[in-house]
């Protein structure tokens, strides 16, 4: 009982990661920038989701996954694209905008957590061979498991992904070959935000929204890319479960020592394959 | 009426950071015509190449495709102008198949005066492509990637090709093939700057010659006038 409600925690907390991360991945692998405002959005997700609860829960996820899509195309052509290959000032600079966007959301939504509730449909459990699920965090497995499915038909299937894929390989030749590059890291940066903002609406009901969410997010979408691999969508999928696991089952076990269980496999992971299990030297 | 060239250069200098690489290079493509931009190692062909194809930021002077000046464009707009390139070492997108390195590069619907090509006339004219059509780029041999080169850079439509090494590291009959693959594209109206150390393939394709050395052009010519005066040409390569 005790490691089946564990399991089920440690995916419903991987799918939430998945959503945050592999925006994240893509963005570090197609731009080489790595946005460490991403947390923020997700947070900024969440908080834009508890407001529009009055119009129903489907319609407070797609607000915030559209919101923060808006707000990331807005970053990307503002902000991002000046920063091009200075490495120092897109760490400034993204890590001000998250200062930022927490500073904004507490001006708004005030320091107090905020809860949201599950949409009515998902707040029961469902019993599967004797063991109790909350219907919730199954239907949060699912979506990201959707996701998956639908980015990796994306990204593998479509010319747009060809074309994202392309300008990972080699950004130079994908633009000599006519391949708009910079509409392409616009779009990238537009998904990434859409998916974070998604995740932080979804993460809402059972994290519940709070300041500080964001800097505690942020670090496990790193976790997470570095595990995985920059740019890799399996790697972000396995990485994500990875960290959902141990995060969970860390704290359940050995709450003392969550944190060094959870940087444990990244410091193996980086002695031994630095590219991260799914990723590729970068050129 | 000459027509005006596919391609030309006047007073272009080209900067890799500090260093000044090329200098006041001036050079005309004919219309339907290859010409060879011989120079040793180090003479600054490649930059000549990458300077066309707006990969080098620091450029200055005046590069035109027909009348439409292409000197201030972006890689982008270049190739949309009609200049693909086939670059050193073939640098195919390796994660992709080879027909989705073709069609990333599609351009189904060109201006006047640039030809589309499907991805079917691709493998008409290399059906080694068509076989291996479902494998990463990155597994293909020297001679298919440069072929797939070849026919990435056909997707895009031009009108000029810019090919920059093309039978380096190959087998000789695959050279002779490439070769057969140039004379065909010239026949069906393309102009083709071709940056070779391979001189008598060069010399062989070639309608003009253009030599550079450290970054200036020192000699320019009728191919067939410089393949009766190889003598002047060795010395200029420094082949003795």
């Amino acid at each position: 009982m005790f490691w089946i409600n564990g399991l089920l925690n440690s995916l419903a907390f991987g799918a939430i990661l998945f959503l945050l991360a592999v925006g994240f991945s893509l963005i570090f692998g197609l731009m080489r920038v790595a946005n460490l405002a991403h947390g923020a959005i997700f947070m900024l997700g969440g908080y834009i989701a508890t407001s529009m609860i009055g119009f129903g829960f489907l319609a407070a996820v797609l607000a915030a996954a559209l919101a923060c899509a808006a707000f990331g195309g807005l970053v990307e052509r503002s902000l991002i694209r000046r920063l091009a290959g200075r490495e120092l000032a897109q760490v400034l600079g993204t890590l001000g905008l998250a200062f930022i966007i927490a500073d904004q959301c507490l001006l708004v939504w005030s320091g107090d957590p905020i809860a949201q509730p599950a949409p009515a449909l998902l707040r029961g459990t469902v019993e599967v061979a004797g063991v109790v699920f909350p219907a919730y965090r199954l239907a949060l497995i699912a979506i990201a498991a959707i996701a998956l499915a639908a980015i990796w038909l994306l990204v593998e299937r479509t010319t747009l992904g060809a074309r994202i894929r392309a300008a990972v390989d080699d950004r130079e030749m994908a633009r000599a070959m006519g391949i708009p590059v910079s509409r392409l890291f616009t779009t990238v940066f537009c998904l990434g935000a859409g998916l974070a903002g998604m995740g932080g609406a979804l993460a809402a009901p059972v994290m519940s929204v709070y300041p500080g969410l964001d800097a505690e997010m942020l670090p496990l979408a790193l976790l997470v890319v570095i595990l995985g691999g920059i740019g890799s969508l399996s790697g972000a999928f396995v990485g994500s479960l990875l960290i959902g696991l141990i995060y969970t089952f860390g704290q359940m076990l050995l709450p003392d020592l969550a944190y060094v269980i959870l940087f444990l496999p990244m410091v193996v992971v980086l002695a031994a394959r630095p590219q991260g299990l799914f990723g590729r030297h970068m050129a | 009426m000459p027509s005006e060239p596919a391609l030309s250069l006047s007073g272009v200098n080209a900067f890799y950071g500090d260093s000044h690489i090329l200098h006041d290079i001036c050079l005309e493509l004919p219309q339907g015509e290859i010409l060879a931009l011989l120079g040793r190692n180090g003479a600054g062909k490649t930059t000549c190449m990458n300077a066309i194809a707006g990969l080098l930021p620091r450029r200055s002077g005046r590069i035109a495709v027909g009348r439409q000046d292409i000197s201030a464009l972006s890689p982008e707009a270049i190739c949309r102008a009609g200049v693909a390139l086939v670059p050193q070492g073939r640098r195919m997108f390796r994660s992709l198949s080879v027909e989705e390195n073709l069609t990333v590069a599609r351009r189904a619907a060109p201006p006047a005066g640039q030809r589309p090509w499907t991805i079917a006339q691709i493998y008409d004219l290399f059906p080694r492509l068509q076989e291996r059509r479902a494998n990463l780029a990155g597994q293909l041999s020297g001679g298919e990637q440069q072929m797939l080169a070849i026919g990435r850079a056909l997707m895009t439509a031009p009108r000029v090709l810019l090919m920059d090494e093309p039978t380096e590291g190959l087998a000789p009959q695959i050279v002779a093939e490439v070769g057969a693959i140039v004379r065909n594209l010239r026949a069906a109206g393309l102009s083709v700057i071709l940056v070779e150390q391979h001189m008598a393939f060069a010399l062989g394709l070639a309608d003009q010659v253009v030599v550079i050395n450290t970054g200036r052009v020192v000699e320019r010519g009728a191919a067939s006038a410089l393949r009766a005066d190889m003598s002047r040409l060795e010395e200029q390569l420094g082949i003795h």
